[in-house]
């Protein structure tokens, strides 16, 4: 399995949510694909020395958004994406994260044109560039 | 297995004198958790955990453990409960191995393979002298000692003080190789936040005698927000506000930190016309240290009169 987590304590961030957003990340970088298999709550949570509940709630959030199964006796794998939010609601969450994208960006004096040149980079390495690391 | 509390304590209050150490504590700790045991020092930590052990009386209220009060456990529920504090009773002529075998007598359900896997997991030879022992080490053993008898409660009075980030490190790892068991509950009193934050699963926070907060990890962390307001101007003084914990006061900027953060908290905030208002996550040591901390309004900028003079 290539992947490999980072625990930051002491961080703004949850250590559940630094899991589930490296798993996310790598899924969509390539780095993880489809049916591979991820360490067991148990194994993950000694390896980077962390309460099971911890690893156990970040699948479980991992499994809500669609993004892995549990297959009882066998493992955790990657699953196919599938849409698991209505489009509305979707958009619904989609907008603060647009709005303190921009309201932070316009905080920093970026000109628009600017902006929509990093946002489109961005996108691009994160669709195309499945292989490398971003 | 049941789901009555390992430990619950009711009114549980001590006095050192007219020094009151432990006031009116309510705790309850579940069955199969990993509770972390937080305050400043002389807050009480330790106090509360000797009379949960019956090794001192509570001047009011109860305590108790493995459904027994504290006052009349048993050798035979003592032998469930694993109890490490830092004077832990080593003689120093024996070595790693014969201390082992020197404390397996008094437990009848010593588990060898879990001795030895805690020793080789702080790197101690059966062979050292204990006298012989870095502090480090001596912890492993005192660790090996508490686990061995594999207690179905372990209560860790401060393990890691004293320990480099190497052994300390090795103490969280054999509190979750204990944790494979999930009908063990580990209740421990620690200072390394970064530490609780990878084992535990509720904390309690001791201030000064009294019991502040008692809940999961993350709705503590969640209950304590920072505010960043912007001002055009110079910030005006801060009216009341509900739940501040603290301020503190820049050129264009006031940072503030409240608990239990709402609706009404953001009203009083809003009020003050800020040009730019927003909520920042804290971490659990900030979190914790703004909890603690000294209530109230502080600034890092001197005024020009008192730089100049």
């Amino acid at each position: 399995m290539s992947l490999k987590i980072n625990i930051n304590t002491g961080a703004s961030v949850p250590i559940y949510k630094q899991i589930t957003e490296q798993v996310r990340r790598a899924v969509a970088t390539g780095r993880l694909t489809v049916a591979e298999q991820l360490p067991s709550v148990r194994a993950l949570a000694e390896s980077l020395v962390l309460n099971p509940n911890t690893v156990a709630r970040a699948y479980a959030d991992l499994a809500r958004e669609g993004l892995i199964e549990t297959r009882p006796g066998r493992g955790v794998f990657i699953i196919p994406k599938r849409r698991v939010l209505h489009p509305a609601e979707g958009r619904r969450r989609l907008e603060p994260l647009l709005n303190s994208l921009i309201s932070e960006a316009i905080a920093m004096d970026f000109k628009p044109e600017e902006l929509q040149d990093a946002f489109e980079k961005k996108l691009q390495e994160w669709t195309n560039d499945k292989r490398g690391k971003p | 297995m049941s789901d009555a509390p390992v430990i619950r304590t009711r009114g549980l209050t001590r006095y050192f004198g007219r020094k009151c150490a432990v006031h009116d504590l309510n705790l309850e700790v579940p069955r199969g958790c990993v509770f972390a045991f937080l305050g400043r020092n002389g807050s009480g930590k330790s106090t509360t955990i000797r009379m949960l052990l019956g090794l001192l009386q509570p001047d009011r209220g109860e305590a108790n453990v493995l459904g027994c009060d504290s006052r009349a456990l048993t050798p035979e529920l003592r032998a469930r409960i694993g109890y490490l504090t830092e004077e832990h009773q080593l003689y120093g002529w024996m070595n790693v191995r014969e201390a082992g075998e020197f404390q397996a007598a008094f437990y009848p359900r010593w588990n060898e393979k879990i001795f030895r896997g805690v020793i080789g997991h702080f790197g101690l030879k059966p062979e050292a002298r204990v006298k012989h022992l870095s502090r480090g080490m001596r912890a492993g053993l005192c660790l090996a000692l508490t686990l061995a008898p594999d207690p179905e409660l372990l209560i860790l009075d401060d393990p890691a003080l004293g320990l480099d980030p190497v052994a300390r490190r090795s103490l969280v790892e054999s509190m979750i190789y204990l944790m494979r068991r999930s009908d063990r509950t580990i209740f421990f009193s620690s200072h390394h936040l970064g530490d609780v934050e990878r084992v535990a699963d509720y904390l309690a926070v001791l201030d000064d005698s009294v019991l502040r907060a008692c809940c999961p990890l993350e709705s503590f962390r969640n209950s304590v927000q920072e505010v960043q307001l912007r001002f055009d101007g110079v910030p005006p003084k801060l009216p009341p506000i509900p739940g501040l914990l603290q301020a503190f006061r820049t050129e264009h900027e006031l940072r503030v930190t409240c608990v239990h953060y709402n609706g009404e908290t953001e009203r009083a905030l809003r009020a003050l016309a800020p040009a730019a208002l927003e909520t920042v996550p804290l971490g659990l040591e900030d979190a914790f240290i703004s909890y603690l901390g000294e209530r109230g309004e502080k600034t890092f900028i001197l005024s020009d009169t008192e730089t100049s003079s």
